[in-house]
């Protein structure tokens, strides 16, 4: 069997490279495109994305690919958003005036709040852990599983998602007080707001299971 | 909870990883990508990559190098030294950086730390600081690895480097590096009680308890280290497991 084929969205964003780099250590085949034609024929989308929420539904609205997204997504191969990608899955986001998201799933983005008086930063910066969420899915079968709960990942960012369903948490963060979503999980729509590509072997087995699941 | 992060600098010339003291007078000590790989597998928490004389010779030639380190370092990887425009940044994240940071075009031309923070996103962009002590809990702005002077107050170039839209901010005290004598404590906590940014504490780590007695006494997010590293003094567990017995949070 070849290995599966993940199309990794090009759309002048950041840095997709290590995305790349790490789907191709973990034994996929990835694709960095914005072709429609190689989106659709992939095994299974990654939405990467750094910077801020309005610059990057700006960006996939210039390089025409919020329809083919929504196609991906209504068939039901895996798809996953990561950081910026993750949070343009929802329906808006408040970062530089409210901006409309891809609508895939309930919910909004905020930023993360913090106490300031109480030298408490932002950006959220560093490893953090993910933890099973109370009423939660379990890990077995998606994108997390095989991830020790608790398991640190790399994060970078000072927005954060808070859906609408309980039940698509997959994963919460804390960051002081501030509980956060930090993986979620609707059909075979998945969003990390960690970065996979950069959280060393935990975030590796992540592509892995994506891979599996594609 | 977020962990204290230990990163490992790793500053390089002519393709050689260089280690001096306070900047200077540099000595060959091994090889960028045999390093990396084994900070990376030993645990460490990100790397930095420093050109250290390319601004100092207006060049960067870090691209190969990082283009190489990305394909198997799965930790942020930061590039600083001698980024200098906005196409720069583009190249040293196409090659694979996660970062940039910033020091002499940030005290050149400040403008480029607002541009470069609203293209790449804030998350991208470190403002790295030379700061050397000139009196009692006052300390001036260096650049070009140190050479030169710039008149400017370390505390209140902090301050605008966080208005300019910096991410996180890479404070190096060229008095204390190489030393392995310990960081510069006063001068972290005066920066970390300023502003409100990630701080990355630089120059001075020659033992674990120099590390934990700098997050003791100053809320940094991170440490880098280098000759500790580079010189086998100790190692990244050891420096975790320090920092863990006395309270901190660490990647284990």
């Amino acid at each position: 069997m070849s290995a599966p084929l993940i199309a990794v969205i090009d759309y002048g964003l950041g840095n997709v490279r290590n995305m790349v780099n790490a789907l191709n250590k973990v034994g996929a085949q990835p694709i960095l495109t914005n072709s429609k034609k190689k989106i659709l024929s992939a095994d299974a989308l990654v939405l990467p994305g750094v910077g801020a929420f309005s610059h990057g539904m700006k960006q996939l609205k210039e390089h025409a690919l919020i329809d083919v997204i929504h196609k991906f997504a209504s068939t039901n191969k895996p798809f996953l958003g990561v950081c910026l990608g993750m949070q343009m899955m929802f329906d808006k986001s408040d970062e530089f005036g409210e901006t409309k998201g891809l609508g895939l799933i309930a919910g909004d983005i905020k930023i993360i709040n913090i106490d300031s008086t109480k030298r408490q930063r932002l950006p959220h910066v560093g490893w953090n852990n993910i933890i099973v969420p109370d009423n939660a899915l379990s890990w077995e079968g998606t994108i997390l599983s095989g991830i020790q709960n608790n398991a640190d990942m790399y994060f970078i960012h000072s927005y954060a998602a808070s859906p609408i369903l309980q039940d698509v948490l997959l994963a919460v963060t804390q960051y002081h007080d501030y509980i956060f979503c930090s993986a979620v999980k609707n059909g075979n729509i998945y969003g990390v707001q960690f970065h996979p590509e950069k959280s060393a072997t935990s975030g590796l087995l992540v592509l892995k299971n994506l891979i599996s699941l594609a | 909870m977020l962990k204290k992060r230990v990163a490992a600098r790793i500053d390089i010339k002519n393709e050689f990883v260089i280690k001096g003291i306070h900047l200077e007078g540099l000595r060959k000590v091994g090889n960028p990508n045999d390093l990396a790989k084994f900070y990376y597998d030993e645990g460490v928490d990100e790397i930095f990559f420093m050109d250290a004389v390319a601004a100092y010779y207006d060049r960067n030639s870090l691209e190969e190098i990082i283009s190489k380190a990305a394909k198997n370092v799965f930790v942020p990887i930061t590039v600083g030294g001698g980024i200098r425009t906005i196409n720069d940044i583009t190249k040293a994240l196409a090659s694979g950086a996660d970062k940039v940071a910033i020091n002499t075009q940030a005290v050149r031309t400040p403008e480029i730390m607002d541009e470069a923070s609203r293209i790449f996103g804030s998350q991208c962009i470190v403002a790295s600081i030379q700061a050397k002590k000139i009196a009692h809990d006052k300390w001036e702005v260096c650049v070009d690895n140190g050479r030169e002077a710039t008149g400017l107050d370390v505390i209140q170039w902090a301050r605008k480097l966080e208005q300019l839209g910096a991410g996180e901010i890479m404070i190096t005290s060229i008095d204390q590096e190489g030393t392995k004598k310990g960081y510069d404590t006063a001068l972290c906590n005066r920066i970390a009680n300023t502003i409100h940014l990630p701080i990355i504490a630089s120059g001075g780590a020659g033992s674990p308890q120099d590390i934990s007695h700098l997050c003791i006494n100053a809320d940094v997010s991170a440490v880098a280290v280098a000759s500790i590293l580079h010189y086998n003094l100790s190692s990244i567990n050891a420096i975790k497991c320090d920092l863990r017995s006395k309270g901190f949070n660490v990647r284990l």
